[in-house]
């Protein structure tokens, strides 16, 4: 089982929490707190998986977790979930958010919590493992966001004019976020 | 309205949308609280307004505010509202929102309970979709037992993304509603082979998340999994697999054996390091579990280690950290396989990450031998000087402490050099493992009786260098523990020290203040045992003037811990301060020869005691602890009842306490008062003096001082002689005082009082016995013995380690309640809860017509009711046909034994239709409700038989309940299963009367000449195992218009009780077992037994609502046989059974002109024939045989030429024709009926039958 998924950046500012067991928001912050203070003093090179935050679960727990560019992705699992299952599941999820979002930054994540949401919820589900085949994933996704462009259909036109203006002032979107290469050990775990 | 529309839409444009408010937040970000705060006002005005488009944008800028850790739970019921949107694009918005807010305990989720029922059933993919994975977030028990139908339904949904969802949501709902889980389990099992491969995922993601707590109740479910598992290609799929095998091969040994050759080819063929890793954990787990007993699998470990050391070589770290996490689960039972990898583990421990270095560290336990155990006790001391961080330096300490104490010191060939060890770490800052030093400081100096010189030394050394363990940096630190140890080591080995003077003022010294009270306390007791120590000495020398100034130095220094702020420090100082100054005064008179009397108050040896010997002391026969020790003291007693029942409990607690100052006192005043002389008490106050006594004494300790409670101690005063002489009767009520009372030695016991206060002295006389015996098991250390005893155990208690029974979960852990056992068959009152509008009582369906009526009315509102329902099962239904052959591969596998026992041939073939019934009862509860609806939709009874299966009593007293509450049922249902013939035999008669007239053929069972009608039995054989035999036959019952009665006659074959049958079928549209009261459930229970050898009868009835097509019944037959040893087992057989259509023709004729009526008025348009000659058999015979399998009537013959009549009991008419050629010897047959599939069928079966040559 998956306890909790937490994306958070370099800073420990939160973009993006599911806790599939309950916990109150002020739980919810401290967590996100001690594992970005246990994550973030990591280096680069060392493994990704890490024994003990106390907060979630207990001995059984592991948090899981990647770094890419200026974002954590940070799994908390307990011992029924495989250690390279879950860092490819990871990549699942960043590599769907790329092409959901084109070049995905965290600015993505930023004003985009409720897609990434909606994209999580194809791969994860109450804590379990749903689907792990990207192109399954991106078809939900896809057929979702066109059921919901229907229901917008022309009423909906004004409204997107708008905020396309509203976006204009926006700062140029800065696209850093690369996918680094993967380890050989994980392109091998194909689907 | 459009206008409007758009109108709004105009509006909303300008109110902030999510993106704004993110991008305020940013802008803010001085006083983001302060923004915020206004945002969240905005947002209540938001959701304050009708339009839902308004309303959902405020509750997904409330979402992104949940995130930042604001409650949004007061929002809740506009979530709610967003939710039931019936647009997708808000509804998403409510989904969200409630997933990341609701959780089991909101309270508003019971509105919600219809409005996701409404989505899960709705006709868009993603509606469902939505709301499964919200309520996957939230769901509550309430919300698991409403929906569970639902969810179940949504499990055959022709779409694989809706199945796949709701397989994971059940486990959801598992956990909240456990009882769901029997119900389900069937239908989860059958997802585990669906076609979609991810539904297939799911469920066995569920499946090993059920089975990982719980495994054993899964086991039987191994075959269906190594089928998955050597055909699968999904590598998620098998990587959870292979983890469920991990979790149950402990259970099962013999599963481990199968699994090796699978698990071993898996790991040469994959590339995947993901399986292979988990392959080799898995490995690993079987190898634990099937230790002994493989020839062969050294080669297994070895391939294990092998590619574990490719893992921990290779550069990606996280590979090398499961390398080494695997690894050492195999040191636990091989170590010898990891050892030969040492070089690659040394390697490890200079690693930059941490984590790796920590993995290398625990396998390090496993590789130290005797030759190498000082130098890598070396390496890791070097490690930890360079170590940064304390707790990395902490766990090395620790570590090494582990390494080098396992097994009693295994390791260890010179403890000089292991004290030293011990000395060098006591100098590591800041370390927080100070007690694991100083325990190990005492234990080596008590064990190893040789080194004890040499440590005393060390330790002595320690106490001259206090400063170096408490100065500065060391407030943090608990490395003055050591002291402890010092201390104690010094004082009690006393005479090992070669300068105990100089020790004893090393102890004495002004800085020992600072230390915590616990140190302090055995610094003093200490002190005074080197005092001793060096009086004894210095009176040997007749040195007074030595003695003068040694007590001068202690009780100069002494005031320093009298003044000490620890209670317990001060009372041993003021108590060791007086001692002292009086022996100096009885010095200074003169008076030699006190020091032996000082030092025997440290005489004895203190021995290690067992970890667990408090709690092995055994209770002494006929001691009930619970039980009262003396009456309860009745209600008029002075004292307040609770108190006295409190203070008797508290007495029996601490009875040692108590009687020994019983008896104190008993001398004490015993002589003083002895002379007083008392008016004999009553019985009665002796007893109220007795209960008084018991209060004072629990609630005082001391209360030799007290007198607090006036009025009950005068009574005391007056009466104390008297009084007293009771006491030892008390004693002899309670035999473990006495026996306590006689080991204590408080004296030179007063230091141990952590340890195990009740010992006895009996031990010490052992003791000498096992040093002998441990000296010569020590042979092999040359240099120093330890004492490897346990320690100190009460006698006859053995010391095991699994003192700690039971289940040991938490009670709120939900998986505790889903330990179930799903190889049971279902039980009649589980299903799972459905959502029903009442119905009227099921009706009793007996064999009488009157009855009817209501049944039909039932059935028609039912019908309305539930079309909808009707419409689903009808599509599975379909589902249902699936070919037997299937079916029992599908299922054969299900005998854990046979399979396990690698016998192909050995699988027990279990058709699906048994494990399929339930869920059509399920769903209708009423019989009448059940027709046309067939059996598709179902859960099944998971009847299973399994060899080893064994019953628990409760459960067989349950179900014998059960079967009590059938019994009664049934008697009124007259007739269904009176294992009584009479009912049926007059009717059938009837047939045969008309077949009396004429000759009967010579193969056909003829009745009794003369003798009154009977029924000609025709039973069949249809099933059978090895314990029972199983024949009908079918009767009609020509009253009632649509039923048949079947009559199954059971015989015993074997030489064992046979009881509590349970005859179930799987119904079918056109046939279905009336059921009696007994509405709901799908089998009946037979209320008789068979005893060996026996036979019996038991006759079901039949509603039958189409005739005219053979109908094909399956079932199953579940019944428990009870061996002459008493062990019961469960046991299934089934059956499936062809009912021919004349199993449906009642052979008579209401009229001698029907047929001719019939003929005439061309009713019957179906025409049909066939010729057949008939083998042996003349016109004559055919023509019975004709009457009797198809039940026609004979209306009239000319020579060789008949014609018969039938009709079915739905009222098909059917004549037929039939013809001797005497030119060809063939019979032609010629059929007309009213209905052409039914007269088909017929004549198929007389050409059948009249081809076979009679037997």
């Amino acid at each position: 089982m998956i306890k909790a998924i937490l994306v958070f950046n370099n800073h420990g500012k939160p973009r993006m929490s599911k806790f599939y067991q309950y916990f109150n928001e002020d739980m919810q912050q401290q967590i996100i707190k001690e594992t970005f203070q246990l994550v973030s003093k990591r280096d680069d090179n060392v493994c990704n998986f890490l024994e003990g935050g106390s907060l979630i679960g207990g001995s059984d727990y592991k948090l899981i977790y990647r770094h890419y560019a200026t974002l954590y992705f940070v799994f908390c699992v307990d011992s029924s979930e495989s250690e390279l299952g879950i860092l490819d599941l990871i990549q699942v999820f960043v590599e769907t958010l790329d092409k959901c979002f084109e070049n995905v930054c965290e600015l993505d994540l930023i004003f985009h919590v409720d897609k990434v949401h909606y994209i999580l919820n194809e791969l994860v589900m109450g804590g379990m493992v749903l689907e792990t085949n990207m192109t399954e994933i991106l078809t939900r996704i896809e057929d979702q966001n066109k059921l919901e462009k229907q229901e917008a259909g022309l009423a909906a036109a004004p409204a997107r004019a708008v905020s396309a203006v509203k976006n204009m002032n926006i700062p140029q979107q800065i696209k850093d976020m690369k996918l680094p290469d993967l380890p050989q050990a994980i392109k091998d775990l194909k689907f | 309205m459009a206008l409007r529309k758009v109108k709004g839409n105009l509006e909303r444009m300008f109110d902030k949308n999510l993106t704004d408010l993110v991008r305020g937040i940013r802008n803010n970000k001085d006083n983001e609280a302060k923004y915020i705060a206004q945002c969240i006002e905005e947002i209540k005005q938001e959701l304050r307004q009708d339009n839902i488009a308004v309303k959902s944008n405020a509750v997904a800028k409330l979402t992104y505010l949940q995130m930042l850790g604001y409650d949004i739970s007061w929002a809740g019921f506009n979530i709610i509202e967003v939710m039931s949107s019936s647009k997708f694009t808000y509804k998403r918005i409510g989904y969200l929102a409630s997933s990341q807010s609701f959780h089991a305990d909101t309270e508003l989720l019971m509105l919600t309970t219809n409005m996701i029922r409404k989505d899960l059933n709705s006709q868009n993919l993603y509606d469902a979709g939505l709301a499964l994975s919200g309520l996957s977030c939230f769901i509550s028990a309430d919300l698991s037992r409403d929906l569970a139908n639902d969810i179940m339904t949504l499990l055959t949904s022709t779409k694989p993304y809706l199945r796949k969802k709701a397989v994971l949501m059940m486990y959801k709902v598992f956990l909240k509603f456990p009882e769901a889980l029997r119900p389900a389990f069937p239908r989860l099992k059958e997802k585990l082979e669906d076609p979609d491969s991810g539904v297939q995922s799911a469920a066995v993601n569920v499946v090993c998340e059920l089975a990982r707590k719980n495994p054993k109740n899964y086991l039987s479910l191994a075959p269906v999994f190594f089928k998955l598992m050597t055909t699968s290609t999904n590598n998620w799929m098998l990587i959870k697999i292979i983890k469920l095998f991990g979790a149950l091969t402990p259970l099962e040994p013999r599963l481990g054996k199968k699994l090796i050759e699978p698990l071993t080819n898996l790991i040469h063929s994959t590339s995947a390091m993901s399986l292979l890793y988990e392959c080799i954990n898995t490995v690993i787990a079987v190898l634990i579990s099937i230790s002994s007993g493989m020839p062969n699998h050294s080669a297994s470990i070895q391939l294990c280690v092998q590619k574990l050391r490719i893992l921990i070589e290779d550069s990606d770290q996280n590979l090398k950290y499961l390398g080494l996490l695997a690894m050492s689960k195999i040191l636990k039972t091989h170590p010898k396989s990891v050892q030969a990898h040492k070089d690659l583990i040394m390697q490890c421990l200079d690693d930059k990450d941490e984590s790796i270095r920590l993995r290398a560290l625990d396998l390090l336990y496993g590789m130290v031998s005797k030759k190498n155990l000082m130098e890598i006790v070396k390496k890791l001391m070097v490690h930890m000087d360079k170590a940064e961080g304390t707790t990395y330096r902490d766990e090395l300490l620790s570590k090494i402490i582990q390494i080098c104490s396992q097994n009693n010191y295994q390791y260890i060939t010179n403890f000089e050099w292991y004290v030293s060890v011990l000395v060098e770490l006591t100098r590591m800052e800041g370390s927080q493992h100070g007690h694991l030093v100083a325990t190990q400081m005492l234990d080596v100096a008590i064990r190893v009786q040789a080194i004890r010189h040499f440590t005393v030394q060390q330790m002595a050394l320690l106490l001259d260098n206090v400063h170096f363990l408490t100065s500065g940096s060391a407030q943090s630190s608990t490395m003055a523990e050591v002291l402890y140890a010092a201390a104690w080591i010094c004082g009690e080995f006393a005479e090992h020290l070669s300068e105990p003077q100089a020790t004893l003022e090393a102890m004495l010294r002004s800085r020992v203040f600072a230390l915590p009270g616990h140190i302090q306390a055995v610094y003093v007791q200490n002190i005074l045992k080197l005092f001793a120590n060096i009086l004894t000495k210095a009176e040997e020398n007749q040195d007074v003037d030595g003695i003068n100034k040694l007590c001068e130095i202690v009780a100069a220094n002494m005031p320093q811990f009298v003044s000490s702020a620890d209670l317990e420090v001060q009372e041993r100082a003021s108590s060791a301060l007086q001692l002292v100054q009086y022996l100096q005064k009885q010095v200074n008179k003169g008076d030699f020869g006190l020091a032996s009397e000082v030092s025997a108050l440290f005489v004895g040896e203190l021995n290690p005691v067992a970890p667990k010997a408090q709690k092995k002391v055994q209770i002494p026969e006929g001691l009930d602890l619970d039980a009262w020790i003396n009456d309860p003291p009745s209600e008029s007693s002075e004292e307040d009842d609770d108190d006295d029942s409190a203070a008797v409990l508290r007495g029996i607690n601490t009875t040692d306490i108590f009687v020994k100052s019983d008896r104190i006192v008993d001398g004490y005043y015993g002589l003083n008062n002895k002379s007083d002389k008392t008016p004999e008490p009553t019985e009665e106050e002796l007893e109220m003096r007795r209960t008084a006594r018991k209060l004072e004494q629990a609630n005082n300790p001391h209360y030799l001082k007290s007198r607090a409670n006036t009025k009950v101690k005068n009574d005391l005063n007056k009466n104390l002689s008297e009084d007293f002489f009771d006491v030892p009767v008390a004693e002899i009520e309670l035999p473990v005082s006495l026996k306590v009372t006689g080991l204590a030695s408080p004296d030179s016991y007063l230091n141990l009082d952590k340890r195990n206060k009740t010992q006895k002295k009996k031990k010490k006389k052992g003791k000498k016995e096992r040093d002998a015996s441990t000296d010569e098991e020590d042979d092999s250390y040359p240099l120093h013995v330890v004492n490897t005893d346990i320690g100190e155990m009460p006698e006859g208690a053995q010391l095991s380690d699994d003192d700690e029974d039971g289940d040991s979960r938490p009670n709120d852990d939900p998986h505790k309640a889903l330990d179930i056992n799903l190889d049971e068959p279902l039980r009649d009152e589980e299903k799972l809860p459905i959502r029903t509008h009442h119905l009227p009582d099921p009706v009793n369906h007996i064999i009488k017509s009157k009855k009817k009526h209501h049944k039909e009315k039932d059935k028609n509102k039912d019908r309305k009711e539930r079309s909808k329902e009707h419409r689903k099962l009808k599509s599975k239904s379909k589902n249902k046909d699936r070919n037997p052959i299937e079916d029992e591969k599908l299922h054969g596998g299900d005998n854990l034994d046979l399979w396990l026992g690698h016998d192909p041939s050995g699988y027990q073939p279990v058709t699906s239709d048994g494990e399929k019934q339930a869920m059509t009862s399920e769903k209708l509860p009423t019989n009448s409700s059940r027709s046309e609806k067939g059996a598709g939709e179902s859960v099944g009874s998971l009847g299973k038989s399994s060899k080893k299966e064994k019953k628990r009593s409760k459960e067989l007293k349950k179900e014998k309940k059960s079967s009590l509450k059938m019994k009664e049922g049934y008697e009124e249902a007259a007739g269904i299963s009176t294992p009584s013939k009479e009912v049926i035999s007059d009717l059938q008669g009837q047939g045969l009367a008309d077949l009396q007239g004429h000759s009967l053929p010579s193969d056909l069972p003829v009745d009794p000449p003369g003798g009154l009608p009977h029924v000609v039995t025709s039973y069949t054989k249809f099933a059978g195992d090895k314990t029972l035999q199983m024949m009908y036959e079918c009767r009609l019952l020509p009253q009632e218009s649509n039923q048949i009665v079947l009559s199954v006659l059971l015989s015993n074959q074997s030489q064992s009780l046979v009881k509590e049958l349970d005859f179930s079928v799987c119904d079918t549209l056109a046939i279905k077992l009336i059921r009696g009261d007994c509405g709901n459930q799908y089998g009946i229970k037979l209320h008789f037994q068979l005893s060996p050898g026996s036979t019996s009868e038991a006759q079901f009835a039949f509603e039958v609502s189409d005739v005219t097509q053979p109908q094909k019944l399956r079932g199953t037959l579940t019944y428990i046989i009870e061996m002459s040893d008493g062990i019961a087992s469960h046991e299934k057989l089934d059956f499936s059974l062809l009912l021919p259509c004349s199993s449906f023709m009642i052979g008579r004729l209401p009229h001698r002109d029907t047929v001719t009526d019939l003929l005439r008025g061309g009713q019957l348009t179906h025409r049909n024939s066939f010729a057949v000659s008939p083998v042996n058999r003349d016109f004559s015979q055919v023509l019975s045989l004709v009457c009797f399998r198809s039940h026609f009537t004979l209306v009239e013959q000319v020579e060789k030429t008949a014609s018969l009549y039938s009709r079915s009991l739905l009222g098909h008419h059917v004549c037929l024709l039939l013809k001797a050629d005497p030119s060809s010897s063939q019979i032609s047959v010629d059929g007309k009926s009213n209905c052409e599939s039914l007269l088909a069928a017929l004549m198929g079966e007389l050409r059948g039958f009249l081809q076979v040559p009679p037997a």
